[in-house]
């Protein structure tokens, strides 16, 4: 893949509508053939920087106010999601999002509108990630279930041998077993060479596989620490994977005031 | 017997011209989710350009030099008057494309002059006998065209990858964009390809007939074929189009005997009632497609 690259955002500042302040001054950065996770619980502007990573703000009426996307040195603020997708830059969005009334190979194949040449090579190494999608490749892809749209959904954007992967809450209502198969592939893709992006709320399965981590808060970065450490904060077990102090699980009636979610920022 | 099979030859032949225009109207319905009422503009500006193309280059590549030439005013209407609508209501785009039609009309108009212009068809009102029914060879002509275009359309959006990433805008567009596919492109080839089949249509309309300044009034019948189709149905299109050319022409044929007390307009009106008839049954068309919903 030639020199490493890194994805990175630095003091972003996006509005929506021109007055909707979703990101205020984040900074974070996605190096080549990394796992990074961006946990956050809603609304506190995870999915805003997948989209200015992408290039997709425009169509939600947002603008970059200040700061900048960067893929290696280059500025690529401004650039289409298109050009973005031809730089190797894919975004996996958040539910899914399969075209229904396509078939699982015809998604596929839209997949690659950006890398036609290599159709049949990604196509192969895509069935080869998912077996279950070549099994199902003449179906209509709305009749998949739930944990295989959501590979249709990651296979679709393996279809152009992306440098950056960009999931927005691939685990979002799948079943545990399901995650956990989410989960593998993640690390299947990345062990492939591809730098991941991880956004989830599902804290626990998305620091097990991360190198890095980050957590957004009302659209501010409050912690940036290596993917272990954030996993040992006494802090992010308690509010982030539901563990108290010493790993058992706690509950609500052992406390004896329930004590509002935990905000660094404020 | 042979009244009846030679108004139902006309009537598929008419069909076939509102196939061409419905297919445009259902591509840029699909893809912006707009009804663009630019069409019947683009029918007349196709004909008047073939018309004045035939003399110099001969009717064949008239055709196709209007068809595509009629194909890139649409590309650049679309680029100057609708893309930077997009966003806005679908309401306003509509009505933009009123203010299209209107335009392109007046100007395609403008070239009509006092003297009859014609295509320069090599069909005219000639006849062929197929069995014992007189058929007009234009009414074949226009179905063979259309058939084709049906084929070509089909394998464009099954095979090619811009058909492909044309019906992923349609279904999805911020999915299809997160897949590299140019949303302004796709845009952009949908309303070239309405304005050349709109083009196309002109011609088939126009062969036999003088052209006037009312050429247009033929592709408003476009706007039920679309309605009783299902606006989304490209198959739904097809069907309605030569169902409701049909209809007309064996409405037009037998109206003295059915309606002997109203005049000759009960054919121009057969289109209308079967859409009322058809929506009162069916309220998304014939074929409007059905959103596949897992249980």
């Amino acid at each position: 893949m030639g020199i490493p690259v890194v994805l990175s955002v630095k003091n972003l500042e996006v509005v929506y509508d021109d007055v909707v302040l979703a990101a205020r001054g984040v900074s974070l950065e996605v190096p080549d053939g990394k796992i990074v996770a961006l946990l956050g619980a809603n609304g506190s502007g995870k999915t805003t920087v997948l989209r200015a990573l992408s290039g997709m703000l425009d169509i939600h009426e947002g603008s970059i106010r200040k700061g900048a996307v960067y893929l290696g040195d280059e500025d690529v603020s401004a650039l289409s999601p298109t050009a973005l997708a031809k730089r190797g830059v894919r975004h996996v969005l958040e539910g899914r999002r399969v075209f229904k009334e396509l078939s699982v190979e015809e998604n596929l194949r839209v997949g690659a509108h950006v890398a036609r040449k290599d159709l049949k090579t990604n196509l192969a190494r895509v069935y080869d990630l998912f077996p279950r999608l070549q099994e199902r490749r003449s179906g209509q892809a709305g009749y998949l279930s739930g944990g295989e749209q959501q590979m249709l959904a990651i296979g679709r954007s393996m279809m152009s041998d992306p440098r950056f992967l960009l999931l927005d809450e691939p685990s979002l209502g799948l079943a545990p077993l399901v995650v956990a198969q989410i989960r593998d592939i993640i690390v299947e893709i990345n062990a492939q060479g591809t730098g991941v992006l991880l956004v989830e709320q599902n804290a626990t399965m998305a620091l097990q596989i991360a190198h890095h981590g980050y957590v957004a808060e009302t659209g501010r970065i409050v912690m940036d620490r290596p993917a272990a450490q954030l996993l040992a904060d006494d802090d992010i077990r308690e509010f982030y994977l539901g563990l108290g102090a010493e790993g058992d699980r706690t509950s609500y009636r052992d406390l004896k005031h329930y004590r509002r979610r935990k905000r660094w920022a404020s | 017997m042979t009244g009846f099979l030679t108004a139902f030859s006309g009537g598929l032949g008419q069909g076939a011209i509102y196939v061409l225009l419905a297919l445009g109207f259902v591509i840029i319905y699909k893809s912006m989710k707009v009804v663009s009422f630019a069409q019947p503009a683009f029918m007349m500006a196709g004909a008047i350009l073939v018309s004045y193309l035939t003399p110099r280059f001969g009717f064949w590549l008239a055709v196709v030099l209007g068809t595509l030439g009629i194909a890139l005013v649409a590309l650049a209407v679309e680029r100057v008057a609708i893309r930077p609508m997009v966003g806005k209501a679908v309401f306003v785009i509509a009505i933009i494309t009123i203010g299209v039609d209107i335009v392109v009309r007046v100007v395609a108009g403008a070239f009509v002059g006092t003297d009859p212009l014609l295509v320069g068809d090599p069909w005219g009102l000639d006849t062929v006998l197929i069995g014992d029914v007189q058929v007009q060879q234009r009414h074949i002509a226009a179905l063979i065209a259309m058939v084709v275009v049906v084929v070509a359309l089909m394998l464009f959006f099954r095979l090619s990858s811009t058909g492909l990433a044309m019906r992923a805008a349609a279904l999805d567009q911020e999915a299809a964009m997160a897949q590299g596919v140019s949303v302004g492109a796709v845009f952009a080839l949908s309303w070239a390809l309405a304005g050349g089949l709109a083009a196309l249509a002109g011609v088939f309309a126009a062969a036999g007939n003088p052209i006037d300044q009312t050429f247009w009034v033929v592709a408003l019948a476009a706007l039920p074929v679309i309605i009783v189709g299902g606006l989304d149905s490209l198959g739904g299109a097809v069907v309605a189009g030569l169902l409701v050319g049909v209809v007309e022409a064996l409405v037009r044929a037998y109206h003295s005997d059915l309606f002997p007390n109203l005049s000759t307009n009960t054919g121009t009106l057969a289109p209308y009632v079967l859409m009322m008839v058809v929506l009162l049954v069916r309220p998304h068309g014939l074929f409007g497609t059905k959103e596949v919903e897992r249980v």
